[in-house]
């Protein structure tokens, strides 16, 4: 890892230009921010007025790790489905599974909010059937579907590709030596597919806890994610200190999230092809 | 909506005149205005206007952005936004400069009060004659130096006349019981207080944090019966029946009546907000002459009746309202009689310390209720878990590590 070629460095320097202006100095001014006050003064008050939303914090960190938690029991079958059919097939069922990400983020929550609307498509139908209209939408499980739904892509592509990936020899070798469908997928498949479970993991878990759009439209505004917050003190009452405070507090959950999960990630390098390192 | 046709044939034919229009009201200018565009020609302004806030061309109307570059040559960027608040921020970063921008009346205090907006040349406006009196002297821009207004509008009470029967015409509407989860209320939170105050008889621009906090409380109170906060949502939920009463813009009423003629409209006794939104220019501004030409053309009656036409917003113009063509002159809501004229208050802009509390109370407002035990219990059950998980796991690690270390 010492010999770095002139031509690899200037390969990287766009990278590298790239996360200075729009990752590390966005990052160090959420930081100067967070511990300022208005005028610009050395200032924890930030900090402390974070307890007052402890609940928020706690509230965002619950529905991500659901929403996370569905996307994985929907994610991994289907992902191991896609991997294990003939190649042409794998292409198209590819592309469904990215289709909705084609469409706007914003026209995708809008048309579920049609979709579970008291009035919507689907209560007409209970309607019509007899069941009766069911009250869906303003709930906190409306807001943990539409995490699924906007999300569940990212889950299913990276434990697609490692799966893809996987040695089939591997499976076969097990099965030879006697062991049932159940201990196959235990203790092969699922072991080797770890890293792009765990990137799956990351790509849906960290936009679910700082979504604000998606709580606002499903949940009818009426509890607070930590997204919607941060929102509110940057965009109504202009307190750019709280509001920076508040994302590296999150910032910092999400990390440690992260972090608890890395220790399942085992020392030994798996050969996968997830889509984290 | 068939009207549009008629009306577009009319402004075409207005609008090829539309320098004989300008002749006729301005005929001391109109050569030097010639003479401006000409000079300008070539150069461009970047306009930054409330998102669906100008007529676009859409449904046959006229795209007023290209009828100004045809008409001047000058070109016109365009962009919008969706509140004041974000409007401000974007100005107070100095990210970009804009020569145009269309704020509220209390946040033009605020940019006036700061800095942020430059005088404006009204040599350069000869329509600006066209204003109603009664819109000018306002108390953010009381000198009229600084704004043109665009758009005037009024909040009010929406119903659903199949599900509420004759309701009085208070505020109390929205905290009748009898609607419970039909109510739609304000996602943001100048307007949502503003309800409670005006129905407790609470000055709705009070520094006071008493009275902030009795409004809080009567929203708390309001929380129950409330389906959802919402805001550009309440088009699709009060159109499709999804709820029975909601308070939103008069001139919104009108876009959803067109598709729900079941929804009603009243102005509540106790009181509600007027607003004004004017053209401002930011001392940001690259090309104030151009500017200054950009609102002469948005005053012009052809421009603003189709504005007043597409938007359906009340107009400051008295063009428009004496124009016969105009389909919404005779509107009640629009324009209420003398004698049904509510009693309105502006908005003013509030300290940074009413702000800051404003929008703690409103975030409280959303979190209350959440029971707050339920979620230390989920997560400590997952915590719990996933602590087993990692004990177990690490067990496992060093039991291997014996069996290859034998």
């Amino acid at each position: 890892m010492q010999k770095k070629t002139l031509s690899a460095k200037l390969l990287a320097s766009p990278h590298i230009v790239w996360s200075v202006l729009f990752i590390i100095a966005p990052l160090i001014m959420v930081a100067y921010y967070s511990f300022t006050n208005a005028d610009g003064n050395f200032t924890l008050e930030n900090i402390k007025a974070l307890s007052d939303y402890k609940e928020v914090f706690l509230n965002s960190i619950w529905y991500g790790i659901l929403a996370t938690i569905i996307c994985l029991v929907v994610a991994y079958p289907t992902a191991y489905f896609i991997a294990r059919s003939k190649l042409r097939v794998q292409s198209t069922m590819i592309m469904l599974v990215m289709l909705p990400m084609w469409t706007s983020l914003l026209v995708r929550t809008y048309s579920i909010m049609s979709l579970i609307e008291n009035t919507g498509i689907i209560n007409t139908f209970l309607e019509k059937i007899g069941i009766g209209p069911l009250q869906m939408i303003n709930t906190p499980g409306a807001v943990v579907l539409g995490m699924v739904y906007d999300f569940l892509p990212f889950m299913i592509l990276p434990i697609y590709s490692v799966l893809t990936k996987l040695d089939n020899k591997l499976v076969e070798a097990a099965h030879d030596l006697g062991a049932s469908k159940v201990t196959v997928l235990a203790k092969v498949i699922l072991p080797l597919s770890r890293s792009g479970i765990l990137s799956g993991i990351t790509m849906v878990f960290v936009p679910s806890v700082s979504t604000f759009y998606i709580s606002q439209k499903l949940g009818g505004g009426n509890f607070a994610l930590v997204g919607e917050v941060i929102e509110g003190q940057f965009v109504t009452s202009n307190n750019f200190n709280l509001g920076a405070a508040l994302s590296l507090v999150l910032m910092v959950l999400i990390l440690i999230c992260m972090a608890i999960m890395n220790h399942f990630s085992g020392d030994e390098e798996e050969s996968g092809g997830g889509l984290m390192p | 909506m068939k009207k549009f046709a008629s009306l577009l044939l009319a402004l075409i034919v207005m609008l090829s005149f539309s320098v004989v229009a300008f002749a006729e009201t301005s005929p001391l200018t109109d050569e030097e205005l010639q003479a401006k565009y000409k000079e300008l020609a070539g150069t461009s302004i970047n306009v930054y206007n409330w998102g669906e806030y100008i007529s676009d061309g859409s449904e046959g109307a006229m795209n007023v952005n290209e009828e100004f570059e045809k008409l001047t040559g000058i070109k016109v960027n365009y962009t919008t936004y969706d509140t004041n608040e974000a409007m401000y921020t974007k100005l107070k970063s100095g990210g970009a400069a804009y020569d145009i921008v269309i704020p509220s009346d209390y946040m033009i205090q605020r940019l006036i009060n700061e800095g942020y907006l430059q005088k404006i040349n009204f040599e350069n406006i000869p329509n600006y004659k066209n204003i109603m009196d009664e819109y000018k002297d306002l108390y953010f821009d009381p000198q009229n130096e600084y704004s043109v207004p665009y758009n005037v509008g009024m909040v009010g009470v929406i119903y659903n006349k199949t599900m509420v029967k004759d309701p009085e015409k208070s505020w109390s509407l929205m905290w009748d019981k009898e609607y419970k989860g039909q109510i739609l209320q304000f996602n943001n939170p100048r307007d949502g207080f503003a309800t409670a105050m005006f129905m407790l008889g609470i000055d709705v621009n009070t520094q006071d944090e008493a009275e902030w906090q009795k409004a809080y409380r009567m929203l708390i109170e309001q929380k129950g019966v409330v389906q959802s906060y919402v805001s550009d949502e309440i088009f699709n939920k009060m159109e499709s029946g999804s709820a029975a009463i909601s308070s939103y813009y008069a001139g919104d009423y009108l876009l959803m009546k067109d598709n729900n003629p079941d929804l009603e409209f009243f102005y509540p006794e106790e009181g509600t907000n007027i607003f004004v939104d004017s053209i401002c220019i930011p001392k940001s501004s690259q090309n104030k002459e151009a500017a200054e030409l950009y609102i002469n053309f948005l005053l012009s009656e052809e421009v603003a009746l189709a504005n007043a036409e597409y938007l359906y917003y009340a107009t400051p113009n008295k063009t428009v309202i004496e124009n016969e063509d105009y389909s919404l002159r005779d509107n009640e809501i629009l324009y209420p009689q003398k004698e049904d004229m509510p009693k309105t208050q502006y908005y003013h802009n509030l300290d940074q310390e009413t702000l800051g509390l404003m929008t703690t109370l409103w975030s409280e407002l959303k979190i209350e209720g959440t029971s707050n035990t339920a979620v230390y219990i989920k997560l400590g059950t997952v915590a719990f878990i996933g602590l087993v998980a990692i004990i177990f796991n690490t067990v496992k690690k060093k039991k291997r590590e014996k069996l290859y270390d034998v």
